[in-house]
Protein backbone atom coordinates (compact mmCIF):
# COMPACT_ATOMS: atom_id res chain seq x y z
CA UNK A 1 0.00 0.00 0.00
CA UNK A 2 1.50 3.30 -1.07
CA UNK A 3 0.96 6.09 1.38
CA UNK A 4 1.87 8.68 -1.24
CA UNK A 5 -0.67 9.30 -3.94
CA UNK A 6 0.05 11.42 -7.03
CA UNK A 7 -3.50 12.76 -6.88
CA UNK A 8 -3.41 16.32 -5.54
CA UNK A 9 -5.67 17.98 -3.00
CA UNK A 10 -5.14 15.81 0.08
CA UNK A 11 -4.26 18.66 2.44
CA UNK A 12 -6.92 20.97 1.06
CA UNK A 13 -9.85 18.54 1.11
CA UNK A 14 -9.00 16.87 4.42
CA UNK A 15 -8.22 20.22 6.04
CA UNK A 16 -11.46 21.77 4.87
CA UNK A 17 -13.43 18.67 5.78
CA UNK A 18 -12.03 18.55 9.32
CA UNK A 19 -12.51 22.27 9.83
CA UNK A 20 -16.14 22.14 8.66
CA UNK A 21 -16.82 19.00 10.73
CA UNK A 22 -15.29 20.57 13.84
CA UNK A 23 -16.99 23.95 13.53
CA UNK A 24 -20.48 22.67 12.71
CA UNK A 25 -20.69 19.32 14.47
CA UNK A 26 -17.96 18.48 16.97
CA UNK A 27 -17.54 21.80 18.80
CA UNK A 28 -21.31 22.44 19.03
CA UNK A 29 -21.87 18.87 20.31
CA UNK A 30 -19.11 19.30 22.89
CA UNK A 31 -21.15 22.09 24.54
CA UNK A 32 -23.50 19.44 25.93
CA UNK A 33 -20.70 17.57 27.70
CA UNK A 34 -18.77 20.65 28.82
CA UNK A 35 -21.90 22.22 30.30
CA UNK A 36 -22.94 18.92 31.92
CA UNK A 37 -19.48 18.45 33.43
CA UNK A 38 -19.68 21.95 34.87
CA UNK A 39 -22.89 21.11 36.72
CA UNK A 40 -21.35 18.73 39.23
CA UNK A 41 -22.44 15.13 39.61
CA UNK A 42 -25.07 15.75 42.27
CA UNK A 43 -26.88 18.50 40.36
CA UNK A 44 -26.62 16.59 37.13
CA UNK A 45 -28.31 13.50 38.56
CA UNK A 46 -30.97 15.63 40.23
CA UNK A 47 -32.03 17.27 36.92
CA UNK A 48 -31.31 14.46 34.50
CA UNK A 49 -33.18 11.86 36.56
CA UNK A 50 -36.02 13.88 38.09
CA UNK A 51 -39.21 11.81 38.38
CA UNK A 52 -41.02 13.62 35.54
CA UNK A 53 -37.99 13.16 33.28
CA UNK A 54 -37.66 9.50 34.27
CA UNK A 55 -41.28 8.98 33.20
CA UNK A 56 -40.41 10.62 29.86
CA UNK A 57 -37.39 8.30 29.33
CA UNK A 58 -39.52 5.26 30.16
CA UNK A 59 -42.14 6.35 27.63
CA UNK A 60 -39.63 7.22 24.90
CA UNK A 61 -37.56 4.06 25.33
CA UNK A 62 -40.63 1.85 25.72
CA UNK A 63 -42.50 3.24 22.70
CA UNK A 64 -39.31 3.19 20.59
CA UNK A 65 -38.62 -0.45 21.52
CA UNK A 66 -42.22 -1.50 20.82
CA UNK A 67 -42.26 0.31 17.46
CA UNK A 68 -38.87 -1.15 16.49
CA UNK A 69 -40.14 -4.65 17.35
CA UNK A 70 -43.26 -4.20 15.21
CA UNK A 71 -41.11 -2.80 12.40
CA UNK A 72 -38.81 -5.79 12.64
CA UNK A 73 -41.69 -8.13 11.75
CA UNK A 74 -43.32 -5.80 9.21
CA UNK A 75 -39.95 -4.78 7.75
CA UNK A 76 -38.90 -8.41 7.30
CA UNK A 77 -42.18 -9.13 5.51
CA UNK A 78 -41.87 -6.08 3.20
CA UNK A 79 -38.18 -6.72 2.49
CA UNK A 80 -38.95 -10.38 1.73
CA UNK A 81 -41.73 -9.46 -0.71
CA UNK A 82 -39.54 -6.83 -2.42
CA UNK A 83 -36.54 -9.15 -2.81
CA UNK A 84 -38.12 -12.50 -3.54
CA UNK A 85 -41.20 -11.76 -5.63
CA UNK A 86 -41.86 -9.95 -8.89
CA UNK A 87 -45.23 -8.35 -9.26
CA UNK A 88 -46.86 -5.42 -11.01
CA UNK A 89 -46.28 -2.12 -9.26
CA UNK A 90 -43.25 -3.28 -7.31
CA UNK A 91 -41.39 -0.01 -7.99
CA UNK A 92 -44.34 1.87 -6.52
CA UNK A 93 -44.32 -0.32 -3.41
CA UNK A 94 -40.59 0.29 -3.01
CA UNK A 95 -41.17 4.05 -3.27
CA UNK A 96 -43.88 3.79 -0.60
CA UNK A 97 -41.31 2.31 1.77
CA UNK A 98 -39.24 5.49 1.41
CA UNK A 99 -42.17 7.85 1.96
CA UNK A 100 -41.73 8.11 5.76
CA UNK A 101 -38.18 9.25 5.10
CA UNK A 102 -39.16 11.84 2.48
CA UNK A 103 -42.28 13.17 4.22
CA UNK A 104 -41.45 15.97 6.68
CA UNK A 105 -42.02 14.75 10.23
CA UNK A 106 -44.46 17.53 11.16
CA UNK A 107 -46.64 16.59 8.18
CA UNK A 108 -46.60 12.95 9.25
CA UNK A 109 -47.47 14.06 12.77
CA UNK A 110 -50.59 16.04 11.91
CA UNK A 111 -51.69 13.45 9.32
CA UNK A 112 -51.49 10.59 11.83
CA UNK A 113 -53.26 12.66 14.46
CA UNK A 114 -56.08 13.44 12.00
CA UNK A 115 -56.39 9.71 11.19
CA UNK A 116 -56.42 8.40 14.76
CA UNK A 117 -58.28 11.22 16.54
CA UNK A 118 -61.72 10.05 17.81
CA UNK A 119 -63.42 11.65 14.76
CA UNK A 120 -60.71 10.63 12.26
CA UNK A 121 -60.89 8.09 9.41
CA UNK A 122 -59.60 5.30 11.68
CA UNK A 123 -60.39 6.73 15.11
CA UNK A 124 -64.14 6.89 14.44
CA UNK A 125 -64.29 3.09 14.21
CA UNK A 126 -62.16 2.55 17.32
CA UNK A 127 -63.64 5.08 19.71
CA UNK A 128 -67.08 3.33 19.98
CA UNK A 129 -65.10 0.25 21.05
CA UNK A 130 -63.46 2.28 23.78
CA UNK A 131 -60.05 2.17 22.10
CA UNK A 132 -58.15 5.44 22.24
CA UNK A 133 -55.05 5.83 20.09
CA UNK A 134 -54.37 9.53 19.61
CA UNK A 135 -53.02 11.24 22.75
CA UNK A 136 -51.98 7.87 24.29
CA UNK A 137 -48.70 5.88 24.25
CA UNK A 138 -50.22 3.73 21.47
CA UNK A 139 -50.43 6.83 19.25
CA UNK A 140 -46.77 7.60 19.98
CA UNK A 141 -45.85 4.02 19.05
CA UNK A 142 -47.80 4.28 15.78
CA UNK A 143 -45.93 7.47 14.85
CA UNK A 144 -42.62 5.71 15.57
CA UNK A 145 -43.70 2.68 13.51
CA UNK A 146 -44.30 5.05 10.59
CA UNK A 147 -40.89 6.74 10.99
CA UNK A 148 -38.86 3.54 11.50
CA UNK A 149 -40.19 1.35 8.68
CA UNK A 150 -37.70 2.41 5.94
CA UNK A 151 -34.75 1.95 8.31
CA UNK A 152 -35.59 -1.71 8.95
CA UNK A 153 -36.60 -2.57 5.37
CA UNK A 154 -33.52 -0.94 3.79
CA UNK A 155 -31.21 -2.68 6.28
CA UNK A 156 -32.62 -6.19 5.76
CA UNK A 157 -33.24 -5.86 1.99
CA UNK A 158 -29.61 -5.90 0.69
CA UNK A 159 -28.61 -8.78 3.00
CA UNK A 160 -31.61 -10.83 1.91
CA UNK A 161 -30.84 -10.07 -1.75
CA UNK A 162 -27.25 -11.33 -1.32
CA UNK A 163 -28.31 -14.57 0.32
CA UNK A 164 -27.86 -17.59 -1.94
CA UNK A 165 -31.18 -19.36 -2.47
CA UNK A 166 -29.37 -22.68 -2.90
CA UNK A 167 -29.06 -22.99 0.87
CA UNK A 168 -32.83 -22.83 1.29
CA UNK A 169 -33.37 -25.21 -1.60
CA UNK A 170 -30.86 -27.59 -0.06
CA UNK A 171 -32.68 -27.46 3.25
CA UNK A 172 -35.97 -28.22 1.53
CA UNK A 173 -34.43 -31.04 -0.49
CA UNK A 174 -33.17 -32.52 2.75
CA UNK A 175 -36.76 -32.59 3.98
CA UNK A 176 -37.05 -29.42 6.03
CA UNK A 177 -40.50 -27.87 6.18
CA UNK A 178 -41.01 -24.23 5.15
CA UNK A 179 -41.16 -23.22 8.80
CA UNK A 180 -37.96 -25.12 9.61
CA UNK A 181 -36.17 -23.55 6.64
CA UNK A 182 -37.30 -20.14 7.85
CA UNK A 183 -36.35 -20.52 11.51
CA UNK A 184 -33.20 -22.65 11.09
CA UNK A 185 -31.71 -21.29 7.86
CA UNK A 186 -33.06 -17.84 7.06
CA UNK A 187 -33.43 -16.24 10.47
CA UNK A 188 -29.90 -17.03 11.69
CA UNK A 189 -28.43 -15.64 8.46
CA UNK A 190 -30.55 -12.48 8.70
CA UNK A 191 -30.02 -12.04 12.43
CA UNK A 192 -27.23 -9.40 12.30
CA UNK A 193 -29.17 -7.31 9.76
CA UNK A 194 -32.32 -7.59 11.85
CA UNK A 195 -30.44 -6.56 14.98
CA UNK A 196 -28.96 -3.57 13.14
CA UNK A 197 -32.36 -2.58 11.75
CA UNK A 198 -33.91 -2.83 15.19
CA UNK A 199 -31.14 -0.71 16.73
CA UNK A 200 -31.42 1.94 13.99
CA UNK A 201 -35.19 2.18 14.37
CA UNK A 202 -34.89 2.25 18.17
CA UNK A 203 -32.23 4.99 18.09
CA UNK A 204 -34.31 7.06 15.68
CA UNK A 205 -37.40 6.50 17.82
CA UNK A 206 -35.99 7.77 21.10
CA UNK A 207 -34.91 11.05 19.51
CA UNK A 208 -37.93 11.56 17.24
CA UNK A 209 -39.87 14.76 17.82
CA UNK A 210 -41.89 16.16 14.91
CA UNK A 211 -44.04 13.15 14.10
CA UNK A 212 -44.75 12.41 17.76
CA UNK A 213 -45.64 15.67 19.50
CA UNK A 214 -48.93 16.17 17.65
CA UNK A 215 -50.31 12.70 18.38
CA UNK A 216 -48.84 12.34 21.88
CA UNK A 217 -50.99 14.76 23.87
CA UNK A 218 -47.91 15.83 25.86
CA UNK A 219 -49.27 15.19 29.36
CA UNK A 220 -46.54 15.14 32.05
CA UNK A 221 -45.94 11.64 33.50
CA UNK A 222 -48.27 10.10 30.88
CA UNK A 223 -47.59 11.05 27.25
CA UNK A 224 -44.60 13.37 27.45
CA UNK A 225 -41.57 12.11 25.46
CA UNK A 226 -37.95 12.79 26.42
CA UNK A 227 -37.17 15.24 23.55
CA UNK A 228 -40.22 17.27 24.60
CA UNK A 229 -38.77 17.50 28.13
CA UNK A 230 -35.73 19.22 26.60
CA UNK A 231 -37.95 21.69 24.75
CA UNK A 232 -40.00 22.24 27.94
CA UNK A 233 -36.87 23.06 29.98
CA UNK A 234 -35.68 25.42 27.22
CA UNK A 235 -39.00 27.26 27.23
CA UNK A 236 -38.52 27.82 30.97
CA UNK A 237 -34.98 29.08 30.21
CA UNK A 238 -33.61 26.17 32.28
CA UNK A 239 -30.61 25.55 30.00
CA UNK A 240 -28.84 23.34 32.54
CA UNK A 241 -31.89 21.08 32.83
CA UNK A 242 -32.24 20.83 29.05
CA UNK A 243 -28.53 20.06 28.69
CA UNK A 244 -28.55 17.30 31.33
CA UNK A 245 -31.40 15.47 29.56
CA UNK A 246 -29.69 16.00 26.20
CA UNK A 247 -26.48 14.48 27.64
CA UNK A 248 -28.35 11.35 28.75
CA UNK A 249 -29.95 11.01 25.32
CA UNK A 250 -26.63 11.56 23.52
CA UNK A 251 -24.95 8.89 25.64
CA UNK A 252 -27.74 6.43 24.79
CA UNK A 253 -27.49 7.34 21.06
CA UNK A 254 -23.74 6.88 21.05
CA UNK A 255 -24.09 3.57 22.88
CA UNK A 256 -26.54 2.42 20.18
CA UNK A 257 -24.14 3.57 17.47
CA UNK A 258 -21.32 1.64 19.12
CA UNK A 259 -23.56 -1.43 19.43
CA UNK A 260 -24.51 -1.22 15.73
CA UNK A 261 -20.82 -1.06 14.76
CA UNK A 262 -20.07 -4.09 16.94
CA UNK A 263 -22.89 -6.04 15.27
CA UNK A 264 -21.52 -5.11 11.84
CA UNK A 265 -18.01 -6.25 12.75
CA UNK A 266 -19.40 -9.48 14.22
CA UNK A 267 -21.51 -10.09 11.08
CA UNK A 268 -18.51 -9.52 8.81
CA UNK A 269 -16.36 -11.95 10.84
CA UNK A 270 -19.14 -14.52 10.72
CA UNK A 271 -19.43 -14.14 6.94
CA UNK A 272 -15.69 -14.72 6.54
CA UNK A 273 -15.66 -17.73 8.85
CA UNK B 1 -39.66 -21.25 -13.12
CA UNK B 2 -42.98 -20.08 -11.74
CA UNK B 3 -44.96 -22.85 -13.43
CA UNK B 4 -42.84 -25.40 -11.57
CA UNK B 5 -43.59 -23.82 -8.19
CA UNK B 6 -45.91 -25.98 -6.12
CA UNK B 7 -49.36 -24.59 -5.45
CA UNK B 8 -48.77 -24.09 -1.72
CA UNK B 9 -45.81 -21.83 -2.54
CA UNK B 10 -47.97 -19.77 -4.88
CA UNK B 11 -50.68 -19.27 -2.25
CA UNK B 12 -47.98 -18.38 0.25
CA UNK B 13 -46.58 -15.86 -2.19
CA UNK B 14 -49.97 -14.22 -2.75
CA UNK B 15 -50.64 -14.11 0.98
CA UNK B 16 -47.28 -12.51 1.76
CA UNK B 17 -47.56 -9.91 -1.01
CA UNK B 18 -51.10 -9.13 0.12
CA UNK B 19 -50.06 -8.74 3.76
CA UNK B 20 -47.15 -6.45 2.85
CA UNK B 21 -49.34 -4.30 0.60
CA UNK B 22 -52.03 -4.07 3.25
CA UNK B 23 -49.52 -3.02 5.88
CA UNK B 24 -48.03 -0.31 3.64
CA UNK B 25 -51.45 0.93 2.55
CA UNK B 26 -52.59 1.23 6.13
CA UNK B 27 -49.47 2.70 7.69
CA UNK B 28 -47.98 4.72 4.83
CA UNK B 29 -50.51 5.44 2.07
CA UNK B 30 -53.42 6.34 4.34
CA UNK B 31 -51.55 9.11 6.23
CA UNK B 32 -50.40 10.56 2.90
CA UNK B 33 -53.92 10.54 1.45
CA UNK B 34 -55.32 12.10 4.59
CA UNK B 35 -53.00 15.13 4.17
CA UNK B 36 -54.58 15.93 0.80
CA UNK B 37 -58.09 15.05 1.97
CA UNK B 38 -57.78 17.45 4.91
CA UNK B 39 -56.27 20.16 2.73
CA UNK B 40 -59.03 19.88 0.11
CA UNK B 41 -62.07 18.64 2.10
CA UNK B 42 -64.70 19.66 -0.47
CA UNK B 43 -62.72 17.89 -3.20
CA UNK B 44 -62.52 14.77 -1.03
CA UNK B 45 -66.30 14.85 -0.46
CA UNK B 46 -66.78 15.43 -4.22
CA UNK B 47 -64.58 12.44 -5.05
CA UNK B 48 -66.50 10.20 -2.63
CA UNK B 49 -69.84 11.33 -4.09
CA UNK B 50 -68.40 10.92 -7.59
CA UNK B 51 -67.33 7.31 -6.97
CA UNK B 52 -70.78 6.54 -5.55
CA UNK B 53 -72.39 8.04 -8.66
CA UNK B 54 -70.14 5.94 -10.90
CA UNK B 55 -71.25 2.93 -8.86
CA UNK B 56 -74.83 3.85 -9.65
CA UNK B 57 -73.98 4.21 -13.33
CA UNK B 58 -74.21 7.98 -13.51
CA UNK B 59 -70.87 9.17 -14.94
CA UNK B 60 -72.08 12.70 -15.78
CA UNK B 61 -73.31 13.23 -12.24
CA UNK B 62 -69.98 11.83 -11.00
CA UNK B 63 -67.99 14.32 -13.06
CA UNK B 64 -70.21 17.11 -11.79
CA UNK B 65 -69.70 16.13 -8.14
CA UNK B 66 -65.93 15.82 -8.53
CA UNK B 67 -65.67 19.07 -10.48
CA UNK B 68 -67.71 21.12 -8.05
CA UNK B 69 -65.80 19.59 -5.12
CA UNK B 70 -62.49 20.76 -6.55
CA UNK B 71 -63.94 24.15 -7.45
CA UNK B 72 -65.12 24.65 -3.86
CA UNK B 73 -61.82 23.52 -2.40
CA UNK B 74 -59.56 25.55 -4.59
CA UNK B 75 -60.13 29.07 -3.32
CA UNK B 76 -59.63 28.44 0.45
CA UNK B 77 -56.62 26.28 -0.42
CA UNK B 78 -55.08 28.96 -2.61
CA UNK B 79 -55.79 31.57 0.06
CA UNK B 80 -54.03 29.47 2.73
CA UNK B 81 -50.87 28.96 0.71
CA UNK B 82 -50.62 32.53 -0.62
CA UNK B 83 -51.31 34.27 2.66
CA UNK B 84 -48.31 36.58 3.51
CA UNK B 85 -47.14 34.49 6.51
CA UNK B 86 -47.27 31.33 4.42
CA UNK B 87 -45.31 32.98 1.60
CA UNK B 88 -42.73 34.24 4.12
CA UNK B 89 -42.42 30.67 5.49
CA UNK B 90 -41.96 29.26 1.98
CA UNK B 91 -39.30 31.88 1.28
CA UNK B 92 -37.41 31.12 4.51
CA UNK B 93 -37.52 27.38 3.81
CA UNK B 94 -36.05 28.00 0.35
CA UNK B 95 -33.34 30.26 1.81
CA UNK B 96 -32.37 27.74 4.53
CA UNK B 97 -32.21 24.84 2.06
CA UNK B 98 -30.51 27.11 -0.51
CA UNK B 99 -27.60 27.68 1.88
CA UNK B 100 -27.49 24.32 3.71
CA UNK B 101 -27.55 22.09 0.62
CA UNK B 102 -24.67 23.78 -1.30
CA UNK B 103 -22.62 24.01 1.92
CA UNK B 104 -23.03 20.30 2.61
CA UNK B 105 -22.42 19.56 -1.08
CA UNK B 106 -18.99 21.24 -1.00
CA UNK B 107 -18.16 19.51 2.29
CA UNK B 108 -19.42 16.17 0.98
CA UNK B 109 -17.24 16.35 -2.12
CA UNK B 110 -14.16 17.47 -0.17
CA UNK B 111 -14.40 14.85 2.56
CA UNK B 112 -15.23 12.04 0.09
CA UNK B 113 -12.22 13.04 -2.03
CA UNK B 114 -9.92 12.91 1.01
CA UNK B 115 -11.39 9.61 2.22
CA UNK B 116 -11.46 7.74 -1.10
CA UNK B 117 -8.37 9.04 -2.92
CA UNK B 118 -5.87 8.84 -0.06
CA UNK B 119 -4.85 6.55 2.79
CA UNK B 120 -4.41 8.03 6.22
CA UNK B 121 -4.75 6.85 9.81
CA UNK B 122 -8.09 7.49 11.50
CA UNK B 123 -10.09 7.18 8.29
CA UNK B 124 -12.66 4.86 9.87
CA UNK B 125 -13.17 7.31 12.72
CA UNK B 126 -13.66 10.18 10.26
CA UNK B 127 -16.34 8.22 8.38
CA UNK B 128 -18.15 7.54 11.68
CA UNK B 129 -17.93 11.21 12.66
CA UNK B 130 -19.44 12.28 9.33
CA UNK B 131 -22.43 10.04 10.08
CA UNK B 132 -22.70 11.23 13.68
CA UNK B 133 -25.45 13.86 13.18
CA UNK B 134 -27.82 11.09 12.03
CA UNK B 135 -27.86 9.60 15.53
CA UNK B 136 -28.45 12.88 17.33
CA UNK B 137 -32.03 13.80 18.23
CA UNK B 138 -33.20 16.83 16.20
CA UNK B 139 -34.05 18.61 19.44
CA UNK B 140 -30.48 18.14 20.70
CA UNK B 141 -29.22 19.38 17.31
CA UNK B 142 -31.06 22.63 17.95
CA UNK B 143 -30.04 22.85 21.60
CA UNK B 144 -26.30 22.76 20.86
CA UNK B 145 -26.52 25.97 18.83
CA UNK B 146 -28.48 27.64 21.63
CA UNK B 147 -25.65 26.65 24.00
CA UNK B 148 -23.10 28.09 21.54
CA UNK B 149 -24.78 31.28 20.36
CA UNK B 150 -27.67 31.95 22.79
CA UNK B 151 -27.54 34.97 25.11
CA UNK B 152 -26.03 32.81 27.91
CA UNK B 153 -24.05 30.61 25.50
CA UNK B 154 -20.31 30.40 24.86
CA UNK B 155 -20.27 33.23 22.34
CA UNK B 156 -23.42 34.90 23.72
CA UNK B 157 -21.81 37.92 25.44
CA UNK B 158 -19.62 38.69 22.44
CA UNK B 159 -22.56 38.41 20.04
CA UNK B 160 -24.73 40.64 22.20
CA UNK B 161 -21.95 43.21 22.41
CA UNK B 162 -21.60 43.28 18.63
CA UNK B 163 -25.35 43.16 18.08
CA UNK B 164 -25.28 39.93 16.08
CA UNK B 165 -28.23 37.59 16.45
CA UNK B 166 -27.74 33.96 15.45
CA UNK B 167 -30.14 31.93 17.56
CA UNK B 168 -33.86 32.74 17.28
CA UNK B 169 -33.05 34.25 13.89
CA UNK B 170 -32.33 33.08 10.35
CA UNK B 171 -28.62 32.16 10.85
CA UNK B 172 -29.59 29.71 13.63
CA UNK B 173 -32.16 28.08 11.36
CA UNK B 174 -29.53 27.69 8.64
CA UNK B 175 -26.99 26.21 11.11
CA UNK B 176 -29.52 23.69 12.49
CA UNK B 177 -30.50 22.72 8.93
CA UNK B 178 -26.84 22.19 7.99
CA UNK B 179 -26.38 19.95 11.05
CA UNK B 180 -29.30 17.62 10.38
CA UNK B 181 -28.49 17.29 6.65
CA UNK B 182 -24.74 17.10 7.23
CA UNK B 183 -23.98 13.47 6.15
CA UNK B 184 -26.36 13.04 3.20
CA UNK B 185 -24.07 13.99 0.28
CA UNK B 186 -20.93 12.41 1.76
CA UNK B 187 -22.57 9.05 2.55
CA UNK B 188 -23.78 8.73 -1.06
CA UNK B 189 -20.44 9.81 -2.55
CA UNK B 190 -18.07 7.70 -0.42
CA UNK B 191 -19.32 4.30 -1.72
CA UNK B 192 -19.54 5.57 -5.33
CA UNK B 193 -16.03 7.05 -5.28
CA UNK B 194 -14.59 3.99 -3.52
CA UNK B 195 -15.96 1.81 -6.28
CA UNK B 196 -14.52 4.13 -8.95
CA UNK B 197 -11.02 3.74 -7.50
CA UNK B 198 -8.07 6.02 -8.14
CA UNK B 199 -6.75 4.87 -11.53
CA UNK B 200 -8.59 7.45 -13.63
CA UNK B 201 -7.39 10.35 -11.52
CA UNK B 202 -3.83 9.00 -11.31
CA UNK B 203 -3.74 8.69 -15.10
CA UNK B 204 -5.13 12.21 -15.60
CA UNK B 205 -2.51 13.69 -13.29
CA UNK B 206 0.26 11.70 -14.99
CA UNK B 207 -0.89 13.18 -18.31
CA UNK B 208 -0.41 16.64 -16.85
CA UNK B 209 -3.92 17.63 -15.71
CA UNK B 210 -4.18 19.94 -12.72
CA UNK B 211 -6.10 18.87 -9.63
CA UNK B 212 -9.08 21.01 -10.56
CA UNK B 213 -9.10 19.74 -14.19
CA UNK B 214 -8.90 16.18 -12.91
CA UNK B 215 -11.88 16.68 -10.64
CA UNK B 216 -13.95 18.58 -13.18
CA UNK B 217 -13.30 16.40 -16.26
CA UNK B 218 -12.52 12.97 -14.81
CA UNK B 219 -14.11 12.53 -11.37
CA UNK B 220 -17.28 14.61 -11.67
CA UNK B 221 -18.68 12.82 -14.77
CA UNK B 222 -18.23 9.52 -12.90
CA UNK B 223 -20.00 10.57 -9.73
CA UNK B 224 -22.69 12.91 -11.03
CA UNK B 225 -25.63 10.55 -10.42
CA UNK B 226 -24.51 9.74 -6.90
CA UNK B 227 -24.00 13.44 -6.32
CA UNK B 228 -27.53 14.27 -7.52
CA UNK B 229 -28.92 11.47 -5.36
CA UNK B 230 -27.22 12.87 -2.27
CA UNK B 231 -28.34 16.42 -3.06
CA UNK B 232 -31.92 15.22 -3.50
CA UNK B 233 -32.04 13.47 -0.11
CA UNK B 234 -30.22 16.39 1.54
CA UNK B 235 -32.72 18.87 0.10
CA UNK B 236 -35.77 16.84 1.16
CA UNK B 237 -34.57 16.73 4.74
CA UNK B 238 -33.47 20.39 4.69
CA UNK B 239 -36.89 21.64 3.60
CA UNK B 240 -38.80 19.33 5.92
CA UNK B 241 -36.75 19.57 9.12
CA UNK B 242 -38.87 20.40 12.13
CA UNK B 243 -37.38 19.57 15.55
CA UNK B 244 -33.94 21.16 15.24
CA UNK B 245 -35.27 24.25 13.51
CA UNK B 246 -38.09 24.56 16.02
CA UNK B 247 -35.61 24.87 18.92
CA UNK B 248 -33.51 27.64 17.31
CA UNK B 249 -36.37 29.51 15.66
CA UNK B 250 -37.95 32.36 17.56
CA UNK B 251 -41.35 31.29 16.18
CA UNK B 252 -41.95 34.80 14.92
CA UNK B 253 -44.67 34.68 12.27
CA UNK B 254 -43.54 35.98 8.92
CA UNK B 255 -39.93 36.21 10.10
CA UNK B 256 -38.41 33.05 11.58
CA UNK B 257 -41.00 30.45 10.56
CA UNK B 258 -40.14 27.82 8.04
CA UNK B 259 -42.91 25.84 6.33
CA UNK B 260 -43.00 22.96 8.87
CA UNK B 261 -43.07 25.48 11.74
CA UNK B 262 -45.86 27.40 10.01
CA UNK B 263 -47.83 24.15 9.78
CA UNK B 264 -47.41 23.66 13.53
CA UNK B 265 -48.59 27.19 14.39
CA UNK B 266 -51.67 26.92 12.17
CA UNK B 267 -52.46 23.48 13.59
CA UNK B 268 -52.15 24.65 17.19
CA UNK B 269 -54.51 27.53 16.36
CA UNK B 270 -57.06 24.92 15.19
CA UNK B 271 -56.80 26.34 11.67
CA UNK B 272 -56.67 22.79 10.30
CA UNK B 273 -57.59 23.67 6.71
CA UNK B 274 -54.67 26.08 6.34
CA UNK B 275 -52.30 23.78 8.28
CA UNK B 276 -53.02 20.88 5.95
CA UNK B 277 -52.89 23.14 2.87
CA UNK B 278 -49.29 24.14 3.70
CA UNK B 279 -48.56 20.54 4.76
CA UNK B 280 -49.80 19.33 1.37
CA UNK B 281 -47.11 21.44 -0.32
CA UNK B 282 -44.50 19.63 1.80
CA UNK B 283 -46.15 16.29 0.95
CA UNK B 284 -45.90 17.21 -2.75
CA UNK B 285 -42.21 17.94 -2.23
CA UNK B 286 -41.83 14.46 -0.73
CA UNK B 287 -43.62 12.89 -3.71
CA UNK B 288 -41.47 14.80 -6.22
CA UNK B 289 -38.38 13.70 -4.27
CA UNK B 290 -39.46 10.06 -4.46
CA UNK B 291 -40.19 10.28 -8.20
CA UNK B 292 -36.80 11.87 -8.91
CA UNK B 293 -35.13 9.30 -6.65
CA UNK B 294 -36.80 6.52 -8.61
CA UNK B 295 -35.65 8.07 -11.89
CA UNK B 296 -32.07 8.36 -10.62
CA UNK B 297 -32.06 4.75 -9.41
CA UNK B 298 -33.32 3.66 -12.80
CA UNK B 299 -30.80 5.87 -14.63
CA UNK B 300 -27.69 4.98 -12.67
CA UNK B 301 -28.69 1.72 -11.11
CA UNK B 302 -28.46 2.63 -7.46
CA UNK B 303 -29.15 -0.60 -5.62
CA UNK B 304 -31.52 1.01 -3.15
CA UNK B 305 -28.93 0.30 -0.50
CA UNK B 306 -29.05 3.84 0.83
CA UNK B 307 -29.57 3.68 4.55
CA UNK B 308 -31.12 6.84 5.81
Amino acid sequence: MTRRSVIPGFGLTLGFGLLYLSLLVLIPLSTIFVKSAGMGWHDFVRVAFASRTLAAYRLSFGAAAAAAAVNLAAGLLVAWVLVRYDFAGKKLVSAMVDLPFALPTAVAGIALTALYAPNGWIGQFLSPLGIKIAYTPIGITIALIFIGLPLVVRTIEPVLADMPREVEEAAETLGATRLQTFTRVLLPALFPAMLTGFALAFARGIGEYGSVIFISGNMPFATEIAPLRIVGQLEEFDYAGATAIAAVMLVVSFAMLFFINLVQIWARRRMEA
Amino acid sequence: MSHATPLRHRTGRALLIGAALLWLAFFVLLPLLSVFAQALPAAATGLTAGFKAIGHGAPVKALGAIGSGFAHSWSPYWEAITQPDALAAIKLTLIAAGIAVPANLVFGIAVSWAITKFDFPGKGLLISLVDLPLSVSPVVAGLIYVLMFGATGWFGPWLVEHDVQIVFAVPGIVLATIFVTFPFVARELIPVMTEQGRDDETAAVALGASGWQTFWHVTLPNIRWGLLYGVLLCNARAMGEFGAVSVVSGHIRGETNTMPLHVEILYNEYNFLAAFAVASLLALLALVTLVLKGLLEWRYGHGGSARH
